[in-house]
């Protein structure tokens, strides 16, 4: 029998496209890892994204529970890997609040210089994996062109580029080399104008702008339930910060420090006058923001550094020493969280009275900001994938553990 | 850290779902009878004076001891505790809450112990509840999608319970 244009066969295969399911992943290149998403898209028009995780779960909080807390500091290091610094330090933290120790003034302006130098470092890749997620080479370059000089400063200090094991429980392992902190300050120096080329490369590129702004715009209340915290939910404009919100623990640390937390207040950012204005485009929760608010957060990390090396040459007491490597654990346990450059990432330790705890437990950042990806890539473009799962800047060691 | 004004709130309003609580400790906690978690969390997360909008964990421990000589001096009974870290970005405050399970529900070896899932509460405890399913081996009832996250789909066994053992073999692969 022909077929008439009245055939119910004719329209459903002149308009209706079938659905697919498209794998991207795990070996993708913008997919940030080892992460892997099942697409179901009909046409460009993506309806539903399931991520699938764990390609890299060692289960490191059952090798918690062989070791004691000094042993698990370079597991710690093998989570968020583009930010060792911050997780030893959240580890650390844990721990000291476990033991109820009282660290020395000068090892507490130590683990400001580094751990804000670490979010610097960090920031820098997600800033040039964000620019190759979205087909641009050269800001990745420009980035670790920075970031190097960062991992030379961290090898000086602990003989390690990316694995740290720096700050431990008491401190940190050995004090500042001699002469660091003056090559800390030239860094500092040369580092500060190369900001504006990144701008340049990215925050203010017409097709950056294009890509990012007004995609993948999520709502304050989206990101809460979902649990997003760091730069993925001041992006939304939710005024949090660890550093400034946070348990005493933390917060003492940041003691007399001077700094704004980075998000939008009545259509402005703190400090505005130096940065680029927000474009006309970008819609406050969308992708350009989340990437512009790493971006200022840069800035606030060379102030709050330099404010660290004025204090830390002057600051009483010694760089802390780390506890013994067996310590008995008293009874008990404590949560603690601090403000990682990914976001919050927590340390749960349950101890039972021995040096090796009973339990312990890592509150991913990236984890949480990832399962936020199903409900911001709902009904958009296949190639707008990348841009959003790219901007939530997750790091897989850090989510699979 | 929130502690006795909302324990007497709770109080108040749950009586005695609200099993007890320890606020000497380092971080307060607050225990709940598993069937009214979701109740207690959705009356925290709504009340204007809480304002939990953020569950920051979900956390499994599993309490024993599986060397008989060892378990003769343990000074716990054999449970499992489900363990919530709750904060608030408004009122700046956080507070921590336990249900205690029993290892095997009706102490059949084998039946993970349930307790009623609060993935319509905050959305992020789907992730979180799949986690401890998968790792701890709790069963959330009422969970959308209960499968296992981290591991693969046919692992066997629940990683982080105390009596867990490595299995020898997986798909060819030597485990020891």
């Amino acid at each position: 029998m022909p077929l008439t244009l009245e055939d119910p066969r004719v329209v459903e295969f002149d308009v209706r496209t079938d659905e697919m399911l498209v794998n991207m992943g795990p070996q993708h290149p913008s997919t940030h890892g080892v992460l892997r998403l099942v697409l179901r898209t009909d046409g460009e028009i993506v309806s539903e994204v399931e991520p699938h995780i764990g390609y890299l779960h060692r289960c490191a909080e059952k090798i918690g529970e062989n070791l004691t807390p000094r042993q698990w500091i370079p597991y710690t290091d093998r989570m968020d890997y583009l930010a060792g610094m911050n997780m030893n330090l959240g580890w650390s933290l844990c721990v000291e609040k476990l033991l109820n120790y009282q660290l020395p003034e000068k090892a507490r302006h130590l683990r400001v210089i580094i751990s804000e130098l670490g979010r610097i470092a960090s920031h820098l890749v997600g800033m040039g994996a964000y620019g190759l997620d979205l087909g641009t080479f050269s800001p990745f370059l420009y980035a670790f062109r920075e970031r190097e000089k960062i991992l030379d400063l961290f090898e000086e200090a602990c003989g390690a580029r990316l694995t740290y094991s720096y700050l431990t429980p008491g401190g940190a392992t050995a004090d500042l080399p001699r002469g660091w902190l003056q090559k800390l300050e030239a860094f500092l120096t040369q580092f500060e104008p190369v900001i504006q080329e990144y701008h340049a490369l990215l925050t203010t590129n017409a097709i950056f702008i294009k890509r990012t702004a007004a995609i993948g715009v999520m709502s304050a209340e989206t990101a809460l339930d979902y649990g997003c915290t760091g730069p993925v939910l001041r992006g939304s404009g939710v005024d949090y910060d660890l550093r400034r919100d946070g348990e005493e623990r933390y917060t003492e640390m940041y003691d007399g420090y001077a700094f704004e937390v980075i998000v939008e207040k009545n259509g402005h950012y703190p400090k505005d006058h130096n940065y680029p204005p927000v474009p006309r485009e970008a819609i406050l929760g969308d992708c350009w923001h989340r990437f512009y608010v790493r971006m200022l957060e840069v800035v606030q990390a060379i102030d709050l550094v330099r404010q660290g090396i004025e204090r830390y040459s002057t600051a009483s007491g010694n760089w802390g020493e780390p506890i013994k490597l067996t310590a008995k654990l008293p009874k008990g346990e404590a949560y603690l969280e601090t403000e990682a450059p990914r976001g919050q990432m927590g340390f749960y330790i349950v101890s039972d009275g021995n040096s090796i705890p009973w339990r312990v437990r890592a509150r991913s950042s990236s984890f949480c900001n990832l399962s936020v990806t199903h409900a911001l890539c709902r009904g958009c473009l296949i190639a707008d994938v990348p841009a959003i799962v790219g901007s939530l800047d997750v790091v897989m060691g850090e989510i699979d553990r | 850290m929130a502690g006795p004004s909302v324990l007497d709130r709770l109080k108040k309003k749950f009586g005695d779902k609200i099993v007890g609580a320890t606020l000497d400790s380092i971080d307060p906690w607050i225990e709940v009878q598993p069937d009214a978690i979701v109740d207690v969390c959705q009356f925290l997360k709504t009340d204007p004076d809480l304002k939990f909008e953020m569950l920051n964990c979900i956390s499994g421990v599993d309490y024993f001891e599986p060397d008989p000589k060892k378990a003769a001096k343990a000074t716990f009974q054999p449970h499992t505790e489900v363990v919530y870290h709750l904060s608030s970005v408004t009122k700046k405050h956080s507070l921590v809450l336990k249900v205690m399970l029993p290892r095997w529900k009706n102490d059949e070896p084998g039946v993970l112990p349930e307790v009623p899932s609060v993935a319509g509460v905050w959305r992020t405890a789907d992730w979180h509840e799949r986690e401890v399913y998968d790792l701890s081996g709790i069963r959330f009832v009422g969970h959308p999608d209960l499968r296992r996250i981290l591991c693969p789909e046919d692992w066997e066994g629940h990683p982080l319970r105390k009596d867990y053992e490595m299995p020898l073999e997986y798909h060819g692969i030597r485990g020891r």
